[in-house]
Parts: structure tokens; sequence; C-alpha cells
């Protein structure tokens, strides 16, 4: 079954076109990376799919355009976990995963004991439940990330869309991060499109990958096939090395471009 | 596809989420201070009332409860024709403008929004500046000019701003707010030129833009009442909204929230609410933000907790200013806005200083 569906989808954002008659189909429970360089619209196919900014063209999630569901419908459909999260001041974590209720609770309504124990279980399965009374803007980067996903997934949405969500975190949390996302999306059986800056952590944790340049589709397929040399030479304008791991993915690694006879190499730096 | 269902066994109460003792606690500790400042309110005057006269008075108007004694009958009749109704219209308009500037802090996400944000003083200025400039006699009719006027140029300030903000394209916040100040600040000039040409209004105006509950009496009370009834239900059903705005509209909407919907709908109830309660007191300044701030310090961020106590303490904070106003300089008042203003910002100070919220 099809949990997303773009067909000749293009979205204007201040009259300017961002994204061209674009064509896509993510099978349910899959993981698609959306990669390409900045401005390549990715952030905007992301939120035309939440259903946050105006399109063109037909999008369907589980086969309902967005457009036949109320916003508390949709948002019981796609989970959102946006690049740079808006902290609260002084909300805690318990309250900010309460949030992710907000599709279920009657609009004028309150929360009622069954949204408390999925908060609960959610803050569990995220080892967030310790830090359920702190505050947010007192959590380090990855545990905020964390509170962030929990939300999302307090919603029960079987469609999760994750813009960026490494942004800010070093190597190890961002590895963190993705693993928690890849087991929950295995358990929950969640369809994940997720967009990412790095290329390398994108060709791991996505089944097929679509490389989007000046708002259309550049390149798709499995990370093997877009992320050549070539390919991101060519529209990330970016020398790099792409390797081969021995567990059958690819590492993309940036190098120096090749200087000009005559240039200078520059200093050492003294340590 | 839920979470329980796949993994019934780690269902469970939420930890920490929302401790219920503190939450109650909370809140009763907030119905104690309104019920002090209020019992307070009516046994300090000129005259002192018997507390225990008082108590007996006020229950045995209760249904179903007989009590024997009260209060002489002068004493019953300050009572219950000054110091009661003065004391309830404190609280309709403490309590009003103290939830109607968290709700402007919530739906603009600005800590420094007041009830009077969008144009509603700017408006109500006017209006009661014309009213007492150029109103014929109103002494006759069932309700004053002045209060009709207030109200009336509140909410038509607001209205102007958002419509104005609406017609600029943008439907952000700031551009709400810029709005407001523009229409305030063409409302402020228009009433200051009429000062300036009815020169002896000047005294009158310039009493009723600090504020006063000096006129207060069942009349203004029953004028009021539906407003701001109908106003802080709306708010406080829209508590749990209003913490989901803090997210931004984006994320709100993405959470299944109409965002300039729930922000028109507050706006407007709190409109209301305020344009009643400039019409009966005037431009009372400093309750909207300080209120909520301070309840924020004690009981944290969530709408859920600081509406309603908002509610409580506002309508407390405003019995006490406007006892401090009319007895610090007896037999004569002080401008009640000058009082919340003068306590209010020391009071706030310190709470600021002592309160340590955890981590």
């Amino acid at each position: 079954m099809t949990a997303i569906e773009l067909r000749d989808v293009s979205v204007d954002l201040d009259g300017r076109p961002v994204l061209h008659d674009l064509t896509l189909s993510v099978p349910s429970g899959a993981r698609l990376g959306l990669i390409g360089p900045n401005g390549s619209g990715k952030t905007t196919l992301l939120r035309a799919v939440a259903g946050l900014v105006r399109h063109r063209g037909d999008i369907r999630i589980g086969g309902v355009a967005p457009a036949a569901l109320t916003r508390r419908e949709l948002a019981r459909r796609i989970a959102v976990v946006p690049q740079s999260p808006v902290v609260p001041p002084g909300a805690t974590v318990g309250d900010y995963v309460l949030m992710g209720r907000t599709p279920y609770i009657p609009y004028l309504g309150t929360e009622r004991r069954r949204d408390l124990e999925i908060v609960a279980s959610v803050l569990d399965q995220l080892d967030l439940a310790t830090l359920a009374g702190r505050r947010l803007d007192s959590l380090s980067g990855g545990e905020r990330q964390r509170a962030v996903l929990a939300r999302a997934l307090a919603q029960q949405a079987p469609v999760l869309l994750l813009d960026e969500p490494t942004t800010g975190l070093d190597v190890g949390h961002q590895q963190q991060v993705l693993e928690l996302v890849d087991g929950l999306r295995a358990a929950l059986d969640l369809t994940v499109l997720s967009a990412m800056h790095d290329l390398t952590l994108a060709g791991q944790f996505a089944d097929e990958l679509v490389l989007l340049d000046g708002g259309r589709v550049a390149a798709a397929g499995p990370a093997r096939s877009v992320l050549t040399e070539r390919v991101i030479s060519r529209h990330y304008h970016a020398s790099v090395r792409v390797l081969e791991d021995p567990d059958g993915g690819v590492v993309v690694i940036p190098v120096r471009p090749a200087r000009q006879a005559g240039e200078p190499a520059g200093r050492k730096v003294a340590t | 596809m839920t979470l329980t269902e796949r993994r019934p066994g780690r269902a469970r109460p939420a930890p920490d989420l929302r401790p219920p003792g503190l939450r109650a606690g909370l809140l009763l500790a907030g119905c104690a201070c309104l019920a002090g400042a209020a019992l307070l309110a009516v046994l300090v005057g000129p005259v002192r009332l018997d507390p225990a006269g008082v108590l007996a008075e006020l229950a045995g108007r209760l249904p179903l409860v007989e009590v024997h004694g009260g209060l002489p009958e002068r004493d019953a009749a300050i009572l219950w024709q000054l110091r009661l109704p003065r004391v309830v219209l404190g609280a309709l308009v403490g309590a009003m403008l103290a939830l109607a500037g968290a709700a402007y802090q919530g739906v603009f996400r600005n800590p420094l929004a007041d009830p009077y944000l969008l144009g509603a003083a700017g408006g109500a200025g006017l209006g009661a500046t014309l009213a007492i400039a150029y109103g014929p006699d109103t002494s006759s009719w069932p309700v004053g000019l002045l209060p009709l006027a207030a109200f009336t140029g509140a909410v038509a300030g607001v209205a102007a701003a958002y419509a104005l903000g609406r017609s600029g394209g943008g439907r952000t916040t700031t551009t709400l707010v810029l709005a407001g100040v523009a229409v305030a600040s063409f409302l402020t000039a228009i009433q200051t030129y009429v000062q300036q040409r009815e020169d002896d209004t000047l005294r009158e105006v310039y009493g009723w833009i600090l504020g006063r509950l000096s006129t207060a009496g069942w009349k203004e009370v029953v004028l009021i009442l539906p407003y701001t009834l109908l106003s802080a239900a709306v708010i406080v059903a829209c508590r749990r909204l209003l913490d989901v705005l803090a997210v931004g509209d984006d994320e709100a909407e993405s959470l299944g929230v109409r965002a300039a919907r729930v922000r028109l709908v507050v706006v407007a109830a709190a409109t209301l609410g305020t344009a009643a309660a400039v019409a009966v007191s005037g431009l009372i300044g400093f309750v909207g933000i300080i209120v909520p701030h301070t309840v924020r310090l004690v009981a944290g961020s969530s709408y859920r907790l600081v509406v309603p106590l908002c509610l409580l303490l506002g309508a407390a904070f405003m019995i006490l200013a406007d006892l401090v106003a009319r007895t610090v300089m007896a037999p004569g008042e002080l401008p009640i806005g000058v009082v919340t203003a003068f306590l209010g910002a020391p009071f706030f100070a310190v709470v600021l200083r002592t309160t340590r919220r955890a981590p």
C-alpha cells in the first residue's frame, strides 16, 4: 500500500516556484531520504505533504487527499519533526510531549487518562521518563531532540516527516537519534520521510534516496545509485570521494579541490 | 495503530507529568488569597465592620442557611451598598485584566503583551474623552454614556487593528501587533487633540485614564458581568490551546490546531472582557503583565494552570490595590493605576529575585 503519493505537485512561495511537477510514491513502512543542496525544496516538499503550504497537483496520504481531511484528522495521519523546533519557554518535557495528543483531545476539552498513559509510554520508550518534569530549555541537544521525537510519536500517526533531524547534534547523538527512529519505524510500522544533509547518514538510514535540485527530482533510487561522485559534484558543486563500506553502504567524504599550480599551500597551524 | 495497543504492558500513568497535588494546592492557595483579600477589603474602611457580623451577614444570604445575628442596619448598608459591590467589581476587573493579559501573551508569544496591546486602551480613551467632552447629560439613562463610549471605543480600536493587520496581507502576529501600535497611536493622537481643545475636561479625563473604582455599584457589576463571564469562559476553555500556540503557528498546525482561528477567538474574547473592564474602571495598567508573570514564576508556564490562577490572583490583586487606593489618603482616593504600578513593580521584583525554578 502507498503511504504517500505525489503527482505533479508544484509549490510557489511568494510568487517564486520552489517545487516543479514533482511525482513521488512512498510505500507504507518505507524509509525515504530526501537529499539535495540548500534551497532545493526539501523542506517545502515536507511542508506540502504535511498540508502546511498551498500546492498544485495531487497529494494523497494513505489514499486520501489532505484537503478532504480536517486539520486534526491530518495530524492523526502525519507527524512532523521540524528542523528548528520552537522551544516554548518554561515548558516541561512532559507538557511538551503531551502536546502530541492535541489531535485526539476535543478542541475545548482536556486530556484524558488514556492520553496521559500514551505519553507515559512514549516517554518510557525514548528514555525520557526521568526527565518528564525537567524544563525543555535545560536539556542537552540530544535529549531535546528525543523530546521532539517523543511529541511526534505521541501523535500516533503512521507517517513521520523529519526535517534535518540531526541538525546541531554531534556524530554520536546523530547516530543515536537515527537508530532510535529506525527502531521505532520497524516496531510501529511507520513510514518515514526525512530530509537529510549528511549524505552518508542519509544513505545508511534510508531504503531509497530522492535527490532534489531546483525543485525537481534530479536522481532517485538506492543510495549506491544516487550517491556517486559525479551526481554529487554536479548537483552540490562539491568535491567528494565516495567509498563503499564493507556492509554494502557508501561513505561520502568531502575532499579539498585540487589546487592550481603556484597557489600557496597555506600555513601550518601551531598546536 | 496505537502505541498502547502494541505495547499494552508498558502503558501506565504518566510519571511526574502533572502532579495533581501541586495543581490542586496552587488552585486552593489562589482561592484562599482571593477570599482573604475580599474579606479584608469589606472589613477595612472609614467605618470598621465587625468581622463576625460580616461573616454572619454574608452567610445569612446563602440559600438554605439560617444564621442569627449579623450587622446593625447602618453597617449592613455599608457592607451591601458600598463595600461589597466595590469588591466584586474590583474582582471582576482584576480577574479580567489578568486573564486577558495572559491570553494576549499566549497568542502573541510575547511576554510584554498586555490587554491594551491592540488598541483597546487607545479606543477606550478616545471614546471616554469624547463622552466627557461632548456627551449629553445621561444621568437619567439606565447606563451612563461614559462606560458605553469606552466599551465601544475599546472594541472598535481592536477591530480596526485586526482589520489593518489582515489587510496588510500578513497573518503573522508581528503584523497584527504593529497594526495595533499604529491604531493606538492614531486614536491617542485624536484623544489628545480633543483634550487640548476642551481643556476644562482635562482633570476628569486624566482621572479616568489612571483608573478608579470609586463609582462602583451593583449596577456596574450587572453591566459587565455577562461580558466578563463569557470572556473568561472562552479563555479558560482555550487554555490548553494557548499551550500549543507557544510552539508557533506552523507546529501548532501540524498538531491539528488552526492557529489563526484560535488566535482570533481568544483575542475577541480577551477584547470583550477588557472593554467591559475598562468601561467601568478606566485604564488600570500593569495588572495584565504583573499578575500572569508572577503566576508563571510560581506555577510554571503551562496555561492550563496559569489561566485559572490568573483569574483568582488577578481578582485578589485588584481588590487589595483598590483597598490601598481608598485608604492610604482617606478620605481622598489615589488613582488605582498608581497603586497597581507602585505595589506591583516592587512585588514583581521580589518574586523575580526569590523564586528559584527547578531546572
